[in-house]
């Protein structure tokens, strides 16, 4: 085999794998987010405390940060990863029960579901399409989260309505260039895990979905 | 991430603490890809920036449109 040929099959088997991690990632995406909605309605439907819902949410931390890192690479990695969107999931359900209960609660959630998709699809699509190497903004999104979240903290202990729509108006933005960033990682070989992928992308999709229902809920609803 | 839990408007101090070590926590899990990344980053190339911004301001458009029309 020549060295033409040679860099030939190696790109073929390169574009193959990626075919195959993208493919995979979506598939465990879309099976883990309906897994995360039909636990958002066991929740709704016995309408935990918030502590039960913030003790979810810590749970699912703790399995991200010690839990999933173990078994990334291998079978049992899916359990983990259908664990923590449950758990996720779960956490979800006082504050889609708070929303509901607006007058036009119904409404701001399924325009918060329907939006998040359409963004979801529209930035991963675009990724996609242009191969384009977004790597370089990973600096730029993750000391955004950092701040966002120190923002978060003060937000607990100051009354600022402004900062708190200001906070999901930051998210939403920093979740949709991470979902530029981490569709071109896996484009671009830099992600290989797709367990990994499925569950940075889910957190994104969550992250949107949240700040989303927040800014709907207080910019077009009665928050 | 975990700000919806203080956005439903409960106010109680255990919900606010417990809120608080979540969010000290997502910070803790964070911050070492975010030191990686702020130091290894590549540089932008030329039109690089623009690709990016061209759809996150699609994106702010969008969430507009949403908002008038709830």
């Amino acid at each position: 085999m020549n060295r033409l040929d040679f860099t030939a099959t190696q790109s073929i088997e390169s574009t193959l794998s990626t075919n195959k991690l993208i493919k995979n990632t979506y598939m465990l995406l879309s099976a883990t987010l309906v897994w995360s909605a039909l636990m958002a309605l066991v929740s709704m439907a016995i309408a935990p405390s918030p502590m039960i819902s913030l003790g979810t949410s810590l749970g699912a931390l703790v399995v991200l940060w010690f839990v999933l890192p173990r078994y990334a690479n291998s079978a049992a990695g899916l359990w983990v990863v259908f664990g923590v969107t449950g758990l996720l999931g779960f956490g979800l359900g006082p504050t889609l029960n708070y929303y509901v209960a607006l007058s036009n609660g119904g409404q701001i959630v399924a325009t918060a579901f329907g939006g998040t998709g359409i963004i979801f699809l529209a930035l991963s699509g675009y990724a996609l399409s242009t191969k384009r190497d977004f790597s370089f903004m990973g600096g730029f999104i993750f000391a955004g989260m950092i701040v966002v979240m120190l923002a978060s903290l003060a937000g607990l202990f100051l009354d600022m309505p402004g900062l708190h729509l200001a906070i999901s108006a930051a998210v939403i933005l920093l979740m949709s260039g991470y979902i530029l960033f981490e569709t071109s990682q896996m484009v671009n070989g830099a992600q290989t895990n797709y367990i990994m992928a499925t569950v940075s992308l889910y957190l994104a999709i969550l992250n949107i979905f949240t700040s989303l229902l927040h800014l709907l809920g207080a910019l077009g609803g009665e928050d | 991430m975990p700000g919806f839990f203080y956005r439903t408007g409960k106010t109680m101090d255990w919900v606010k603490i417990f809120s608080a070590i979540l969010i000290v926590g997502w910070i803790i899990f964070l911050w070492p890809r975010a030191k990686h990344w702020m130091k290894n980053s590549p540089k932008a190339k030329e039109g690089d920036w623009m690709a990016a911004i061209l759809p996150l301001a699609a994106v702010v458009g969008f969430v507009a449109l949403l908002i008038m029309m709830v």
